[in-house]
């Protein structure tokens, strides 16, 4: 098995906080429960900031206000998932809400220890 | 073919069968690519003094393995955990007595997994271009710098993206198997897609000085081949191979002596390949009784090159159902290039006053010189030999390839401005 980390995007400017959103979600970790080693929805972009460390360990810590990329579409949160392969991880990212709200991008989890499963 | 070519081609043919099923035993890409190398370079050095054995694929099959586990063995007797840090699952030597490795696969197992690689090559989670690259890598056998003169990119370029592509193979453990039938339709569109581009690209270079790249063609076919092999009665691998026989058939009239491009319309129609036409025409027949009445979008392209391939003349094509069958693909999918074959087909049917409407509306060719050559074409025949000249112009300056450039500049030499 292998962790993917499904990450959820969705347009700027959308609300992923509605009741209706919110249920949908509930729908898919209850039917994906036994996939799931984890998940977590983000507040919105306003609230994030962004590190970036220059010149190698112990360099200057440059601390900016927002998102990393300025991009159309924004990380709105994650699911941790368990799966055999790419084509069982990605039967599962297509029934994320957000893969039709906005979009899932799969990213295998490297082991680095800290292993959620 | 010299008998040194003959003895390499040997290797590299056997070589991508043996690969398949080495890489589902090894479970790593890499590792399996870098056992047949070596057991090919092994092969071209012995088989020329020792003489070819009885069996090559099977004396390919037992060097590559033994060169596999020594590799494991070596990496297994290295510190630390570097092979494991290079991308893939951490691989172990099994023990294994040398009877086991000396056995050979039944035809069957090879089979498997030859599909199997088709499929994983061209998994969707894989860009084109690197699902193009690895086929040609692993079940063509072709080598890195084979296929970076195909596609005309530096090596070290080439080089990059079948590494790139076999780490996410690796890492994101696309996995090595065919997919189950739900997912058969699309999963097998993207292998037609593949084995398609390397022919197209073959003989309609997007870029570069060659009209025929004979290897890349010759590949393609060879691949569809082997896909119909594979999956027998498949309607749609059926119409793909068909489709490229019919293509390959024209090959001896689709450049002159000169090397440069010639057009349907002034092909030598006796050196088109009878014995492959006939061929394109029996698996269109089969995919035709296969499909239910059902013609997906390879059929369609392949009845359009029966069209051609069986009218005697160009003027005596039968443009009325080649207009039809373009109607039929424009259904399946709403694309540019196939409305501007149509238009041209329009163009031959109905007259260039008709065909000029047609080309006119379609919208997103402004920057295709096929585009514009085929609307001067049209308004040369409506006697609009000014604008007909201002649309050759557009054509030369838009066109790919020197060769497509040199046809539109020796036709716009033709135009005379009156």
């Amino acid at each position: 098995m292998a962790v993917y980390a499904a990450l959820l995007y969705m347009p700027e400017g959308s609300d992923w906080m509605t009741p209706e959103v919110r249920e949908e979600h509930r729908v898919f970790g209850a039917a994906a429960s036994q996939m799931i080693g984890g998940a977590a929805a983000l507040y919105p972009t306003a609230t994030a900031t962004t590190i970036t460390v220059t010149g190698g360990p112990g360099g200057d810590v440059l601390v900016t206000d927002g998102p990393y990329a300025e991009a159309k579409e924004i990380l709105i949160g994650l699911y941790l998932l368990e799966a055999a392969d790419l084509d069982e991880a990605i039967s599962w990212a297509a029934r994320i809400p957000t893969a039709w709200h906005g979009k899932v991008e799969l990213r295998p989890v490297l082991p680095i220890g800290h292993r959620p499963f | 073919m010299t008998p040194e070519e003959q003895l390499a081609e040997t290797v590299r043919v056997e070589g991508a069968r043996v690969l398949a099923t080495l890489i589902r035993t090894l479970g790593s890409l890499q590792l399996a690519e870098d056992a047949v190398q070596d057991a090919a370079v092994a092969a071209l050095q012995t088989w020329p003094r020792d003489g070819i054995p009885g069996d090559p694929r099977a004396w390919l099959t037992v060097t590559a393995r033994h060169k596999a586990y020594d590799a494991l063995r070596r990496e297994a007797a290295r510190p630390g955990k570097e092979l494991a840090a290079a991308g893939g699952a951490a691989l172990v030597a099994p023990d294994l007595a040398p009877e086991v490795l000396d056995m050979v696969e039944p035809e069957t197992v090879v089979r498997d997994d030859q599909l199997r690689l088709m499929f994983t090559c061209c998994h969707p989670a894989l860009a084109r271009e690197a699902q193009v690259a690895l086929a040609l890598r692993t079940l063509a056998g072709l080598d890195v710098a084979a296929i970076a003169r195909g596609f005309l990119v530096p090596e070290a370029t080439m080089a990059k993206r079948l590494t790139r592509a076999r780490q996410k193979i690796a890492q994101a453990r696309i996995p090595y198997r065919v997919p189950p039938d739900t997912e058969l339709p699309g999963r097998l569109a993207s292998v037609l897609a593949v084995v398609h581009l390397i022919a197209t690209e073959s003989h309609a270079p997007s870029a570069g000085e060659q009209v025929v790249r004979v290897d890349l063609e010759a590949e393609a076919v060879r691949l569809a081949r082997l896909l119909n092999e594979l999956m027998p009665g498949e309607p749609e691998v059926l119409s793909l191979l068909a489709l490229l026989l019919f293509t390959a058939a024209r090959r001896p009239a689709r450049t002159d002596a000169a090397g440069d491009p010639v057009p349907l319309a002034a092909q030598d129609r006796s050196m088109w390949d009878q014995a492959a036409i006939a061929e394109a025409s029996g698996l269109l027949a089969e995919a035709v009784r296969r499909s239910g009445g059902v013609a997906g979008p390879y059929q369609l392209q392949a009845h359009l090159s029966a069209c051609h391939s069986t009218a005697p003349t160009y003027a005596g094509t039968d443009w009325d159902r080649i207009v039809g069958l373009y109607d039929l693909l424009l259904r399946l999918s709403a694309n540019p290039a196939v409305a501007l074959n149509r238009a041209v087909a329009v163009t031959e049917r109905d007259g260039p006053a008709a065909g000029l409407a047609a080309l006119d509306a379609i919208s997103g060719m402004a920057r295709s010189h096929l585009w514009h050559a085929a609307r001067a074409d049209a308004l040369r025949r409506l006697g609009e030999t000014g604008r007909a000249r201002d649309a050759l112009r557009q054509a030369v300056e838009l066109a790919p390839t020197a060769p497509e450039r040199k046809l539109l500049s020796r036709r716009l030499a033709e135009m005379a401005p009156r």
